[in-house]
Order: structure tokens, then sequence, then C-alpha cells
């Protein structure tokens, strides 16, 4: 394995509940995934794929196994650290889109600058930018919940992307969308990932989303399928 | 995220649900305006009866009267030919309480070390009071008064060292007799009448050297050491008891003394057999009641802010509630536990400031008007009395009391917001 891995996942294991409801939802998995690399994690609902996004993306912690991320231990990491490694490195891009209502189109994609206590003037400069290269400058003091379905996936991509992460995680970018809209979402998130080299990591059910992806990972009952998955890591 | 930034979503997120934040500050503006006025009217008595006391003597005097206090407290004391002495109940209104004091017991008093000028508080009964060959008007003077400070509207406070007979006018009794202004009474001479103990009619001439405000506490005209003698030994007819006795006695003592100095003194006239009070003795009774007064409408006022302490619990919940995702969100985002603590904290305490301080304004505005129109009308015969006094440092207070409690209210739903997972945050439907 090569020191480009931006994650490094290895016999990971989650579970949830005790005793007679014990659930396991992953299985001893072991995931990588390259710097500038596109990856679909697939599998049916209840597979485990969301698990396995939120634990390498840090949100939660797995029961078993080893985890680095850019090479650190992340299971060693404190909260704050983890805290601070989600705000800076990470991207998340939600099917529910999870924008604050009742607030302006550019408080919301500014959101991740806030926390990271960035001053007023540069938030807004940076977030108005960004708007503008999603063509959606004109929207800025509207209210998040007055645009339409791919306007909407478009800000949340624009407030993953405001704090320049190293990935993006996606959890069913299009799950919201029609085929139309869904495909314009898409065509930004491949965008990102050959222009900028920023590493992506969809998780969908989508056959046709995952195709375009450079590799795929296929779940069933918290394990990896390998025959279904292209455990190959680009080099 | 930046503290300032914070402050500036906590203040934002609470305008979010209007409806909402505009019933719980409702509440919390109960409490604060209740609260508000409640202490406006006790600072506004209290400051009342100060100037009230402060006319029954001045605070380096002491009060003296025969037999123990304990009598007020523990039932009639048991007789005792050594220390009793009779006592005629009648007193000299607030001032006496106990017996009567002898000769003897005022050369016991000058001989204490501490006490000086120990005087007997002679009362005297005049008939009338008249001015030039004017009509005659009843006219009482307060015994206490050589010692007391008058609430004066014109001239000055009488002089215990002058020989000069001199009196203290109430101010109602300008008019009767003949004077237009405080101002032009102060310096006129008048004449009291007064009959001595075989039935002989004698007068007194005095020199009006003060006009004062009427008061509560201390009743009648005020007149000096050498007006009280003098008026006293007319009274006397000459005729010498062999065993006068007087209800009081003043003296006066160093009041520059440290509190446990005074208290040393107090102790030594109460075991001698006397009672003794000092002015502020008398002021500790009055402003106690007063106190409990105030006490039992700020505990109204502090139930309202109970119960509005739970309307904020309960507005924060159903806030947290409803916005679980946007938590999630937060902290999926890189925000720390501890400042989603601080931003859910920091809106309860901005609705405890916005009901608080609209609250306190709003006592203000109406408690000024209010004490206006009362001044001018029902309390019209109590002048001096402002009902209503709002002290800048106690609004403060209020609004401060009322932040803090509204931040603790919050710590619940706060706590609940940090702990929250960010995972099931982004689940939950």
């Amino acid at each position: 394995m090569g020191s480009n891995l931006i994650i490094d996942a290895k016999n990971i294991s989650k579970s949830y509940g005790s005793g007679a409801s014990r659930f396991d939802a992953l299985k001893d998995v072991s995931f990588q995934v390259a710097q500038g690399e596109s990856v679909a994690i697939v599998g049916k609902s209840g597979s485990g794929k969301s698990t396995l996004m939120h634990l390498i993306a840090l949100l939660d912690k797995p029961d078993s196994g080893t985890l680095e991320v850019e090479g650190q231990d992340a299971l060693r990491m404190k909260q704050r650290e983890l805290s601070n490694f989600r705000n800076k490195k990470f991207g998340f891009v939600f099917q529910q889109f999870f924008l604050t209502p009742n607030t302006s189109v550019l408080d919301n994609v500014v959101l991740p600058l806030k926390i990271s206590g960035i001053k007023r003037s540069e938030r807004k400069r940076r977030g108005l930018d960004i708007l503008t290269s999603f063509e959606l400058e004109s929207k800025a003091a509207n209210k998040a919940t007055a645009l339409s379905g791919g306007q909407k996936q478009r800000v949340v991509i624009a407030r993953a992307l405001i704090n320049e992460p190293a990935v993006i995680f996606a959890d069913e970018p299009t799950g919201n969308l029609d085929s139309a809209t869904g495909g314009v979402v898409e065509d930004t998130l491949f965008a990102l990932n050959k222009k900028n080299g920023i590493t992506l990591v969809i998780v969908t059910h989508d056959e046709e989303l995952a195709a375009r992806c450079d590799r795929r990972v296929f779940l069933k009952d918290g394990e990896i399928v390998p025959s279904l998955s292209n455990k190959k890591v680009k080099a | 995220m930046k503290t300032s930034d914070l402050l500036a979503s906590a203040v934002a997120n609470t305008f979010r649900s209007k409806l909402r934040t505009t019933l719980t500050v409702l509440a919390l503006f109960i409490g604060a305006f209740t609260l508000t006025l409640t202490t406006a009217v006790g600072a506004g008595v209290t400051d009342y009866v100060t100037k009230q006391v402060a006319s029954l003597g001045a605070n380096d005097v002491f009060i003296i009267s025969g037999g123990a206090q304990a009598n007020a407290n523990d039932g009639p004391a048991e007789y005792d030919p050594e220390t009793s002495t009779a006592s005629d109940g009648t007193g000299a209104g607030p001032l006496a309480a106990g017996g009567a004091l002898t000769e003897a017991d005022l050369e016991t008093l000058s001989a204490t070390e501490g006490l000086t000028k120990v005087s007997p508080v002679r009362s005297v009964a005049f008939d009338y009071i008249q001015n030039g060959e004017g009509t005659k008007y009843e006219f009482t003077a307060n015994p206490a008064s050589s010692i007391t400070q008058a609430d004066l509207v014109a001239g000055e406070q009488l002089s215990s060292g002058s020989t000069e007979n001199q009196v203290v006018l109430p101010s109602d009794y300008l008019e009767p007799l003949g004077y237009a202004t405080g101002a032009d009474a102060v310096g006129q001479k008048v004449s009291l009448g007064l009959t001595d103990i075989l039935g002989n009619k004698h007068t007194v001439d005095a020199t009006i050297v003060g006009v004062a405000q009427k008061s509560l506490l201390a009743q009648g005209a005020g007149i000096n050491q050498a007006l009280t003698n003098s008026a006293a030994d007319l009274q006397m007819a000459g005729i010498q008891t062999l065993n006068p006795r007087y209800a009081i006695a003043t003296a006066h003592f160093d009041a520059s003394l440290p509190a446990a100095d005074i208290d040393a003194l107090k102790k030594t006239v109460v075991d001698e057999g006397f009672s003794v009070q000092t002015i502020q003795d008398q002021l500790g009774v009055i402003t106690t009641v007063i106190a409990g007064i105030v006490g039992v409408l700020n505990a109204f006022a502090i139930i309202a802010l109970l119960a509005a302490s739970f309307g904020i619990v309960n507005t924060l919940l159903m806030s947290v509630q409803e916005r679980t995702r946007e938590i999630g969100l937060m902290k999926a985002m890189g925000m720390r536990s501890g400042r989603v603590f601080a931003l859910f904290s920091l809106e309860a305490t901005f609705i405890g400031f916005l009901g608080s301080a609209l609250g306190a304004i709003f006592a203000v505005l109406v408690g000024t008007g209010l004490s206006a129109a009362l001044a001018a009308g029902p309390l019209a015969a109590l002048p001096g009395l402002s009902i209503l006094l709002f002290d800048p440092a106690s609004i403060l207070g209020i609004i401060i009391l009322i932040m803090a409690i509204a931040f603790v209210s919050g710590t619940l739903p706060a706590r609940r917001a940090a702990k929250q997972n960010p995972i099931e945050s982004l689940r939950y439907e």
C-alpha cells in the first residue's frame, strides 16, 4: 500500500445493540481509498454501506480494527481533533440536503467556515465566490427552503466544498432528485473529482451512478462481496 | 465557532420561531415586570420611612427609658423593688418602652462613661398658638423634638444650644396663622399659651426658625430645649416635686465610635437597668416590617419566574427536537459539543434578557406614571412619599437574575443538544 492512501481501514467491525437484539452492521471489513479517486459504496438498505461511510468519515468509531486517515491513527484522535479533521478535510453531501430553513443560502453555504471560526468578511467573500462558480450568486440572499431540489443539492455541494476538503462524502446525492437534475448534480461532483482532484466517496444503491465511479465496493449483510467489487486501488 | 458568531447565531435562532419565543418571553416579562415594581415599592417606602425616622432623632442619641426591654417580649417581669420602676403606661409614643426614670436614674446615667448631655425629655402641654392678636389654634409639641431632624420645607433645624425660644412649625399651621409661605414665617414671633398645674394661664414667646413637612411618625411641632425648659418651669408653677419622673431621657454619645463599642456602651446602660435604643434600632424595626411586606410581594414575582423557567425548558426542548438534524449537521461539520451547549445556553439567556429587559422597561414606564398619579391623588396626604422608587442598580440586578434563571433553565435542553450523536441526528426524520 502506498502513502497516497487517504483512508485505510483494516478489519473493522461495528455492531449495534447487545444480547439477542445485537445487530452486526459491519463484519471484518477492510477498505482503502486513494487520493483523488472516486469510489462507490453500493448495497441494499441494511447492507452496512452507511455505517461504513460513517466510520471512515470519522462520525463514529469501529468496535474493532484499525483506521488511518492521511496516515494518522483515527482511533487515537481526541474528540477535538476528530471535529477539527472533519471540519478541515471532509465535505458532506446528504440525500435530504439538511439545509437550515429560514436562513439564507449564503449563510447555509458558509456554515463550515463559521464553525471553524473564520471572520465574517472572509466567509462572505468565499461564500459568494463559490456560489458564483455554481451560478447561484443571484440566490445568495434567498431562503434556502425557497429553492428547487436541484438548486438545493448544488447549494449542499457548494457547502461541502467551501472549506476546500480533501474528500467529499456523498450519501445518496441524487436520491431525492429527478433523473435530469440528478444528472446535473452527478456531473458537478465528477467534474470536481477530475478537475480539482477531490476524492469522492459516494454511497448509493443506484447502479448507474456507481458505474461512473473509478471503483465500486459492494456490501451485503455487513461484508464486502469480492466477486462484485473492484478491490484494486488506483495507483 | 467564534464566540461572537455563537452569540449572533443564538440571537438569530431565537427569532426563527417567533410565536414560541414571544410566548416564552411574555412569561418572563410578567415576572420581571412584577419584580421591578415590587422592588421599587420597597425602595420607595423605605426611602420615605428613612426620612421620616430621621425626624425622630439624630444618630448620636440614645433614647433611654426605665425598665428592661425584656418586658416587650417575655410577658410581665416580676416586681423587684431594687430595679423596677413605676410606669404610667403613657410613655412618649414610639420613643419609650418600659418604666419611668427618676432623678437618681439620671445621675446614674450621667456618671456612665461614654454618655454626655443626659437630659430628661420633659413633656409640655400647650393650650394654643397665636400670631400677634390673631386667632388661637390648638398646639401640640413633640417632646423629643429637641433631638430630631425635621424634614424642612423652609428655614433651619432647631438649635439645642441656643437660649432663644425656638419652634419648628408644621406646614399645615402656615395658612391659619396668616403666613403665605414657609419663608414668610421663618424669623417671626408667635405666642404659645399654657396652663400651669394650679390653673393659671401663661404665655411664652418663641421664634419660628423652620417649617417642617408633615410627618407620619413625629407628631406636633418642634420646640428646642430652651423653650421646653421655660415652658415646663411655667407649667410646674415653681413647685418642685420631691420625686419627679420622666418617661424618657436622651443621652448623646460619640457616633464615630465603631459599632462594637456602641454595642458595649448600650450593654453597660442595659446592665444599669435601663432600656436603650438608637435611632437605627427604631429604623430597624420599621424597615424589617417593610422588608417583610416587600418579601411577600417578591415571592409572588419569583413564583411567576419559576413558572416561566419551565416555559424556557419546554421551548428549548422543542427547539432541540425540531433542530435535531441541524445539530447533527453542525456536529458532522466539526462543531464541538461544548459549542453546541454554549449555543443553546446562549439562546436561553437571550430569551431571559429579552423578557427581563422589556419587563423592566415597561415597569418603569407604567410605574412612573402610576407614581405620579398616586402622589397627586390617594397619597397626596403623605407629602414627600414617592411610592415607586426605581434604582438602576436593582433593575440591573433583576435583569441579571432573570438571565441567570434562564441560563440555568437552558442547560437541560442544551445538554441534550450537546450529547446528540451526529449520525442518529442526521437519520432523524
